[in-house]
């Protein structure tokens, strides 16, 4: 048995080691036209920033592949062929397998603005994008960022270690307030002006213009203003990575059509990650494209090519960021005005710390953390279980996570939630 | 259909690698900056002139020279991260000549490593350094100054202005600052002030926090029979207070706090590694291979320290009857090879070469002692939280130790390790506050298995069997790898392991 699994980010390379565990015998073949081995990709940043080297990103020693018989093939695949079960590579011609893994992960969003494929204009999400980014900072003295995310905060923060003076074109009136309720948001704002990153909020992207020469040489925003910078970082979200399943048989919609168990339109042939759109059969199909979700889809994935009949549940959504200097947790939904669910929120007087409980008639749905660490496991127990708030509040220390001598706010925190409860 | 642009990048990331990006210029420094720099050359300027002339020897002397290098350079420490948002300051480690290996980083390494060299074998070419200090050895001890004094001078400075640069940098960071002004503090007491003021009062030079086998003849026969000996009371507790700080206060301690008790909070050698040697922590390596040399040549040194003092000790009661003159070459080997070359030499020569804790990883016998007791039968561990790894590396990179700290954290498991020194760099650098140093109960949570010590510690050692016999576990296994790390839970290749 031969089994294929296209990319070697986190998804392709979980569920290959899941597989192997399983398989000890089959022959398992990671492509990747990106990198040689596998990088984690959260890191791409610290490369840059010099906090890291290349090296230093990958997660496995280098002899971890052959010692676990999992074949590395640097190649781009150009073509599926899902009927004669051939990929067809670029350098490599074609390719057979028995069973397929599609895990290519997501691309960034161009929305189509005026000037986006001048030279100077990129997102940020792969080594190319690293690379490019090396080429694109070169004489660059302002950049613009356009959108306000996960991405852009990483994108600002690089280019600000190399006194690159920044400046956020961000649509929302709040940064990331999209996902992040009102409090939590200005508490980004306030952090990325304190470290001298310029953010100008409700201000959307029109035209990116020509130098003359092809480059960038400045943007102009709705409003009619016009801004100088020799870079345009595009970081406004991400979708999934398809261009090379839309040629082939196999179904897709925004991603690679897949069933819970990560099975596409057509036997053999799976799709997991953030390139995946599970078809739930519910009202919304299922997209997650965040580092976690991409491992945790990893593993069924593999589980399932090796045979199992497994099926993928999301479990209680987690995630996690640093924004600049500050961390920030979720354990669970904090939707925003969501009727029949109460917020309880609790912001440090002097600094940039913050908890926010959200609940409802059931008990506990979701806690978002800014500037203090707490348990996932406990977190995620309170949520599954639907502790009701009055318990969560009275174990609410035994979830702390933060580093010994920390300052401890609970005693100030519960008796303030308690509060705004009555 | 992939773009060409896409289909065209064959760019080789192994070999020609990420070098240091563009950049615009960095702003000029502030003028307290400056100012500080201004005092730290003229400081060096001062060292010169004292050296070579008239104010050799005098309070005058000492002060313009050590004293603005020592002030000018906290100083610049204190106003360089001043400017900053607190928080994790490590851009461009990877990009700096010092810290990366650069032209600089090799200078300093042959330049520390020259001045041990000089310091142990040709102290004549220090003696003018030594002289300089002369009144300060007169006030503690009142006595002239050796090389040895000089030493402890020099070394208690670095500790000093340097633990100032961490209180700076990690000022976000409770654990930090308390840890470094611990180190800071036994280093100033107990391994530099008392050992000098206990001279002055005609008892016997003695270090309260080094113990065997680190300071391996505080155990001697030689040694205890001098302590003892001598007039009044404070030489027999002396060899109390080691001989209980080794058997029972080692055990202790560390089955409660884990090895950092000692290591990153009053061991000196900790405490120079902690400040001075924190821009070199990157530099040590992660591979499985030097993990694996690690092991073997520091219960090499447990062994040989173990054997050496227990051959003193038989010679001593037997008269030489047993070892006849075996026992003292022994010794003397130790002292040489261990105790000068790679505790002094290597250890602190070879910071900006293969980061600050070359001594402590490779070499140093307490380490080796401590670990196994952290390993098996302690309550400390880093606990990993949950599922919010995702693999950036920034733990291991800083692990002075070498551990591949995240080569746990990605799998959800905590990090027991013997040579962790509980630093808690890996939980302060972690951008996802994944990481936590705690001490918990011992059984359930630490790791698997962990609430049978003695099952796991033949686990380990059958493991390393398997292991070493192997040629490294990279030799296929024709049976079934998945099935081999089960049966084999704490087999040590956990970067290779699937």
């Amino acid at each position: 048995m031969h089994v294929a699994i296209i990319g070697n980010g986190v998804t392709g390379v979980t569920a290959a080691i899941r597989l192997r565990r399983k398989q000890p015998d089959w022959r398992i073949t990671l492509i990747s036209g990106e990198s040689k081995y596998h990088y984690s990709r959260p890191a791409l940043m610290y490369v840059f920033m010099g906090h890291m080297t290349y090296q230093g990103t990958k997660p496995f020693e280098d002899d971890f592949w052959s010692i676990n018989r999992l074949d590395l093939r640097r190649d781009w695949v150009t073509g599926i062929d899902a009927a004669r079960k051939c990929l067809t590579l670029h350098r490599g011609g074609d390719f057979h397998f028995d069973k397929l893994l599609i895990a290519t992960g997501s691309k960034s969003n161009k929305f189509g603005w005026p000037g986006q494929d001048l030279r100077g204009v990129q997102g940020l999400y792969s080594l190319q994008d690293l690379r490019s980014l090396y080429h694109n900072a070169n004489g660059t003295r302002h950049a613009v960022i356009v959108g306000g995310g996960l991405i852009g905060i990483e994108l600002a923060e690089m280019l600000h270690s190399r006194n690159i003076h920044v400046t956020f074109l961000v649509r929302e009136p709040s940064y990331w307030s999209n996902i992040l309720p009102m409090e939590e948001s200005g508490m980004i704002n306030e952090i990325i002006r304190e470290q001298g990153i310029g953010l100008k909020l409700k201000t959307s992207l029109k035209e990116i213009l020509d130098d003359g020469s092809g480059r960038v040489c400045g943007v102009v925003t709705e409003d009619g203003e016009r801004l100088e910078c020799q870079f345009v970082g595009l970081t406004a979200g991400v979708s999934p990575n398809i261009d090379l399943v839309r040629d082939s048989e196999i179904e897709t919609g925004r991603g690679v059509l897949v069933d819970r168990g990560f099975q596409t339109s057509v036997q053999d042939i799976y799709a997991a990650g953030d390139c995946a759109e599970i078809v739930t059969g519910g009202e919304r199909n299922l997209l997650q494209q965040v580092w976690y979700t991409g491992k945790k889809q990893g593993e069924v994935a593999g589980d399932v090519l090796a045979g199992e009949d497994r099926t993928y549940d999301p479990g209680i959504w987690y995630n996690s960021a640093k924004f600049l200097d500050l961390e920030y947790q979720v354990y669970g939904r904090v939707n925003l005005n969501v009727p029949g669910e109460r917020n309880l929120f609790w912001r440090h007087p002097e600094q940039l710390q913050s908890l926010r409980i959200v609940y409802a008639e059931e008990g506990v749905i979701g806690v978002n953390l800014m500037g203090i660490r707490y348990r996932h496991d406990v977190c995620e127990r309170w949520i599954s279980e639907q502790r009701p708030v009055d318990f969560v509040l009275d174990n609410l220390a035994k979830a702390n996570f933060d580093p010994e001598f920390f300052d401890r706010h609970e005693s100030d925190i519960v008796p303030a939630l308690r509060e705004q409860m009555s | 259909m992939i773009d060409t642009a896409t289909l065209d990048y064959d760019f080789d990331e192994e070999t020609l690698g990420f070098e240091e990006p563009p950049a615009q210029p960095t702003p000029p420094a502030s003028w307290p900056e400056r100012l500080s720099i201004a005092a730290v050359a003229l400081g060096f300027l001062a060292l010169i002139v004292t050296l070579l002339g008239p104010l050799s020897g005098t309070w005058a002397g000492i002060l313009l020279s050590f004293g603005l290098i020592v002030l000018g350079s906290a100083a610049y420490f204190w106003f360089a991260y001043r400017n900053t948002v607190p928080g994790i300051k490590h851009d461009g480690i990877m990009f700096g000549s010092a810290t990366h290996l650069g032209l600089i980083g090799w200078g300093l390494g042959i330049a520390i490593t020259g001045f041990y060299v000089v310091l142990y074998w040709w102290p004549e070419y220090l003696e003018r350094g030594v002289r300089l200090v002369d009144p300060l050895s007169h006030a503690l001890a009142g006595g002239p100054a050796d090389r040895w004094f000089f030493y402890g001078f020099l070394y208690t400075l670095a500790i000093l202005v340097f633990g100032v640069r961490m209180f700076m940098k990690y000022r976000h960071n409770r654990y930090q600052i308390i840890r470094t002004a611990s180190v800071m503090f036994f280093q100033l007491g107990f391994a530099f002030l008392i050992p000098q003021l206990l001279k002055s009062f005609n008892q016997p030079e003695f270090y309260f926090t080094y113990f065997w086998p680190l300071k391996y003849d505080y155990l001697f026969p030689s040694t205890v029979d001098s302590l003892t000996s001598h007039p009044g009371a404070l030489g027999v507790f002396m060899v109390f207070w080691g001989a209980v700080a080794t058997f029972i206060a080692t055990p202790v301690l560390t089955y409660l706090y884990g090895k950092r008790w000692y290591c990153s909070w009053v061991c000196g050698c900790g405490g120079l590694a902690e400040t001075l040697g924190d821009p070199f922590r990157q530099l040590s390596s992660k591979t499985t291979r030097s993990w694996r040399i690690e092991r073997g040549i520091i219960y090499s040194v447990l062994i040989f320290i173990t054997v050496t003092t227990i051959a003193l000790w038989v010679n001593s009661a037997t008269e030489g009857r047993v070892f006849g003159r075996l026992s003292g070459p022994l010794a003397s080997a130790y002292g040489f090879y261990v105790g000068a070359l790679f505790s002094g030499v290597i250890g602190v020569g070879f910071y900006p070469l293969m980061g600050s804790r070359v001594w402590c990883r490779f070499g140093c016998p307490m380490a080796a002692i401590l670990g196994i007791f952290q390993r098996f039968f302690s309550r400390f561990r880093i606990t990993t939280n949950g599922g919010q790894c995702m693999s950036c590396g920034n733990c291991s990179t800083y692990c002075e130790m070498g551990i591949d700290v995240r080569a746990y954290a990605q799998r959800g498991e905590n990090i027991v390790r013997a040579s962790c020194v509980g630093c808690g760099i890996c939980s302060a650098v972690c951008p996802r506050g994944v990481l936590k140093l705690e001490n918990g109960p011992t059984h359930a949570d630490r790791y698997p298995g962990a609430d049978q010590p003695l099952a796991a510690l033949q686990e380990a050692l059958s493991a390393a069997k398997v292991y070493e016999g192997k040629n490294g576990a990279a030799a296929p296994d024709p049976v079934d790898p998945a099935l081999r790390s089960q049966r084999r839970p704490l087999r040590s290749q956990f970067t290779r392991r699937l």
